[in-house]
């Protein structure tokens, strides 16, 4: 994106390896950490009282406690994330269950999702942007049980998108007729996000 | 460091809202960045805080090599949740480690530019006495009886100072915060480990999850 503005004296560090540079999507930079952000307190729901649903224009609905949960097929996930807050993480390790497997046998007509959260926290998605290989809920990340500030016990994850589209402390997902902003896009955020088109707000 | 810009396009902020940095080299690559506002809302002119980190991509760019007259791109204001005017109400906590002040500061100046009488509680953690950001302005802004400013340094001291050495935890909180039933609305910033435990406390002392508005930054956490 070449426009007229320069930065006088600046010269930035650019991405020697030409096969990493790409797959940094623009305006973000790779970071070796693993930053938290968050609006509010880390809710801490204890496993016992955990549950998943499907819910919704659904047919049926569905519901797995902590240990129907963790009896599902489970997958290695390896993916880069990016952050709207300009990081990104290449070669992600997680272990998830695909959100392929939760929605096996179940029918539905709606088009569109909203993941729901421990602590109220919501992000709305179009479901095909959950299916087909493309979404997992996470339980465990660089091959230990997923931390609470990471969003343990599970949350989603949709590497294809923005990261704060990949849930945290996620308990389920809501699927709807039609698209209803979550808690960021509802304060400005782009109803998408994809890093690739740069939609970090509405009207990207 | 203070980096002041001057934008006649630039419509004011939300006091805790942030701007997006944007530097474009002569070959058209681009580093972005996100800066917490510190100044009062204001049309025209946003003050942003500046940490330097050592090898950093642009944080060296903006606190060396920026001279009067320079331009930037902005994005901004964004952020639509870590704010507070008036209308939130309060009583106020902010709590703040190192430059995670930033975004208080902003609500700090903002509240005495209105004449505002809710209480306010700053609680700012830094290593020490000189690397507290906005001392003397703290210092100032305290004299309001409505406004208490308690610093803690957790990495070094002279040996008259008698306040907190320690990093923020529950007990700190509590004596400091007194009573969430007073329906305090809480707001923290700073690095992510600071953060985690000052909400997790004010959690665990009985504030409110919703009541406690976090917004962590800085060189990242692991």
């Amino acid at each position: 994106m070449v426009g007229e503005f320069i930065s006088r004296g600046f010269h930035g560090r650019r991405q020697e390896d030409p096969a990493v540079a790409g797959r940094i999507p623009p305006g973000q930079y790779l970071t070796p950490d693993f930053p938290v952000l968050s609006a509010g307190p880390t809710p801490h729901t204890p496993l016992a009282q955990w549950d998943f649903a499907i819910r919704g224009a659904v047919q049926p609905t569905r519901r797995w406690t902590w240990d129907e949960f963790r009896a599902l097929p489970s997958e290695s996930i390896i993916v880069d994330i990016h952050c709207v807050t300009k990081w990104s993480k290449l070669d992600t390790v997680w272990e998830g269950v695909a959100i392929d497997t939760l929605l096996d046998g179940v029918e539905t007509d709606g088009s569109y999702v909203t993941a729901f959260c421990d602590g109220g926290y919501t992000t709305n998605l179009p479901l095909a942007d959950l299916v087909d290989g493309k979404a997992w809920v996470a339980f465990a990340y660089g091959g230990e049980p997923l931390a609470p500030e990471h969003g343990g016990p599970a949350r989603l994850l949709v590497p294809h998108l923005y990261f704060w589209k990949s849930a945290k402390w996620v308990r389920g997902l809501e699927i709807m007729p039609c698209d209803r902003p979550g808690f960021w896009e509802s304060l400005g955020y782009h109803d998408y996000g994809d890093p690739w088109r740069e939609q970090r707000y509405q009207g990207d | 460091m203070t980096l002041r810009l001057e934008s006649d396009a630039w419509p004011g902020h939300l006091p805790g809202q942030h701007v997006d940095v944007r530097l474009t080299a002569e070959d058209g690559y681009q580093a972005q960045r996100s800066y917490s506002i510190a100044s009062a809302p204001a049309a025209g002119r946003l003050d942003l805080i500046i940490e330097e980190i050592a090898d950093g991509e642009v944080s060296p760019y903006l606190s060396e090599e920026l001279r009067p007259g320079d331009r930037l791109e902005l994005r901004g204001p964004i952020g639509g949740y870590f704010t507070w005017t008036e209308a939130n109400g309060g009583p106020l906590l902010l709590v703040g480690g190192g430059s995670g002040v930033a975004p208080l500061m902003s609500m700090l100046r903002y509240r005495e530019t209105i004449g505002s009488a809710i209480p306010a509680t700053l609680l700012y953690s830094s290593r020490s006495w000189d690397e507290i950001i906005f001392r003397e302005e703290l210092e100032r802004l305290s004299t309001d009886p409505a406004v208490r400013v308690i610093h803690t340094l957790t990495r070094s001291h002279l040996d008259e100072w008698n306040g907190y050495t320690r990093r923020i935890d529950a007990a700190m909180l509590e004596d400091v915060a007194g009573s969430p039933e007073q329906g305090r609305l809480a707001y923290v910033c700073g690095p992510t480990p600071l953060v985690e435990n000052v909400a997790s406390a004010l959690v665990s002392i009985g504030y409110p999850p919703a009541r406690v508005k976090t917004e962590r930054f800085g060189p990242t956490g692991g």
